[in-house]
């Protein structure tokens, strides 16, 4: 199950009809058993890149290999060493989960007795032994997406993409899908290639992030590197009394460039190295009053806006109107 | 094996299915029946001369379950998800036309044993009976097959369902209700001539009300193998398209 050699990609490209290119030209690499967040809002790239790691999509041009194989030339030995849980949890609603199972099971050409003894432990595994012998109709999200990546792991793939896990998930199955997909990395060396749109998401799992928009891969690093690059914190302040809002963002200027944020509250990203204390004494001294003063350090969002100015939401609004289909 | 187990947990859908053909059975051969005192009508039973419907219509309904669940695997990314493992595109097509060719036996056993209860005698005897059986059911394989590549070639349930009521179209620009020397209308007797479906009715048709008829016979099987062949052909092309894997 641990991976030897990981995913590289070299200007990889696909373009849909009308010319369309949903992907343009990336560049990818992404070492063994590390988790690999790409972010980006929806229509950014990010599923059909996915699409063509995974052997589903042909790229229009450039090269990637998965598990080192070509994605184009050797799409068979491709498919056996990857697991994917794409953006939808392609269940059947008809079937059980331990169906589901021995069904996957068995397409990968597991013995009968392979398919019992691995299908009770995945269904351990994620927590859906209860439940394994009702329909799927039945499932909640989470289930569903737990079962979704059961089925991925059938086979013991090295390499694991996973397209959105967590979209449409609440906040505890989203957290217990996290730890999952961390032990799969850190204790059995599985690579994770993970696509998402929350920010946190990519934060909090991925060793490294890669920002998609509009096809290209606008940023790349540790989430720490990203964030220091741009360095600049946040000061958002909340007036005491919603009249002195125009004197407060007048004094905060000062110290940086108005910035989006709460919409009670007055943002500026500082221009250097921040002083909470320099910024109050100069409220004191034009008495302005604030009932809430705080210092932000950079998010992903800061640096998604930077890189693309835009934020992430507002990228998601804009893109969804170009969404190409795969 | 999955597509006939998914297909027999969805009663919703073929309980309507298998009844429906059977109330209409009933119904025409009731209320058609006068049709049998036409001068050359080949039967004085209009229940004889109708029961094939009820196998065309069973039919078209098991073709339309099977593409609009086809439909829903590509739509909900299922589709995807096998051509991940090392399943041959092929065996998606034969595994999809295993829920057809399931429910088509069913209905043909329940239409078979319904229209044998209410007294529909067979010119052919049991092995004519056997004849009808396997004919019914490569008919549904054949349907089936249509339904599968409308599936894979718009990926879509709705387009699925919308074409259903034009195969329904199909059967009734035929000779479903009328011998074709009996129908009066030129353009409608030459349409039911050019029809293939005319030919795996009046195959069928004979087995009950006239028996062993090789030309008949022969012609319904040729048109059934042509369609079988036509929609496999067709479906694995679009297969192609659909699951574009390296």
């Amino acid at each position: 199950m641990r991976d030897q050699h990981g995913i590289q990609a070299e200007t990889l490209a696909r373009e849909f009809k009308g010319g369309i290119r949903a992907v343009d030209g990336i560049d990818l690499h992404v070492s063994p058993g590390e988790i690999y967040g790409f972010l980006g809002p929806n229509g950014a790239g990010k599923s059909t890149t996915v699409h063509m790691l995974t052997t589903l999509l042909p790229p229009t041009s450039g090269k990637a290999r998965v598990a080192g194989y070509d994605v184009v030339k050797h799409g068979p030995r491709v498919r056996a060493a990857i697991g994917a849980a794409l953006q939808e949890a392609a269940l059947d609603p008809f079937l059980t989960a331990r169906e589901h199972l021995r069904l996957q099971s068995s397409l990968h050409g597991l013995t009968r007795q392979q398919r019992r003894e691995r299908s009770q432990d995945l269904l351990e595994r994620v927590g859906l032994t209860q439940a394994a012998d009702r329909k799927v109709k039945g499932y909640s999200g989470g289930m569903k997406r737990r079962l979704d990546i059961a089925l991925a792991l059938v086979h013991e793939p090295s390499i694991l993409f996973l397209d959105e896990p967590t979209t449409g998930l609440d906040v505890q199955s989203r957290s217990a899908l996290w730890g999952e997909v961390g032990r799969l990395a850190k204790g059995e060396g599985v690579t994770v290639f993970l696509t998402t749109q929350y920010l946190e998401e990519a934060d909090v799992l991925a060793d490294r992030v890669g920002i998609i928009h509009r096809g290209h891969i606008v940023a790349e690093g540790t989430p720490t590197e990203l964030k220091a690059e741009i360095g600049r914190p946040t000061v958002e302040a909340v007036p005491s009394d919603p009249s002195q809002r125009a004197g407060i963002n007048d004094v905060l200027s000062k110290f940086g460039t108005p910035t989006a944020g709460a919409p009670n509250a007055v943002s500026v990203r500082c221009e250097e190295e921040a002083d909470l204390a320099d910024i109050v004494r100069a409220l004191d001294a034009a008495q302005l009053h604030v009932a809430q003063i705080q210092l932000h350090e950079p998010t992903l969002d800061d640096v998604f806006l930077a890189k693309t100015g835009t934020s992430l939401e507002g990228a998601a609004e804009e893109e969804e109107l170009e969404t190409v289909s795969v | 094996m999955r597509s006939v187990v998914r297909t027999f947990r969805q009663p919703a859908m073929i309980i309507p299915n298998i009844t429906f053909p059977l109330l209409l059975l009933a119904i025409n051969s009731n209320g058609l029946r006068a049709a049998t005192h036409l001068p050359g009508f080949p039967t004085n039973s209009f229940l004889d001369f109708f029961i094939p419907i009820a196998f065309m219509q069973g039919a078209l309904f098991a073709s339309a379950i099977a593409g609009i669940d086809l439909a829903r695997d590509i739509d909900n990314g299922f589709l995807n998800r096998l051509a991940l493992t090392p399943m041959r595109g092929s065996a998606v097509i034969l595994g999809q036309l295993g829920g057809a060719v399931a429910l088509g036996t069913i209905q043909a056993a329940v239409y078979l044993a319904v229209g044998i209860a209410a007294g529909v005698r067979f010119e052919t005897g049991v092995a004519g009976a056997a004849v009808l059986f396997i004919l019914a059911v490569l008919i549904a394989l054949g349907f089936g097959g249509l339904g599968i590549y409308l599936a894979l070639r718009t990926g879509s349930g709705e387009a699925v369902q919308s074409t259903f009521p034009l195969l329904f179209f199909l059967l009734f620009l035929s000779s479903m209700n009328l011998p074709r020397d009996l129908i009066k209308a030129a353009w409608f007797r030459d349409i039911a001539t050019a029809n293939p479906v005319s030919y795996m009715i009046e195959a069928m048709r004979t087995l009950v009300i006239s028996g062993w008829d090789a030309q008949a016979l022969g012609l319904g099987f040729l048109f059934t193998f042509a369609m079988i062949a036509l929609a496999l052909g067709l479906s694995a092309a679009s297969l192609k398209t659909r699951m574009a894997r390296t």
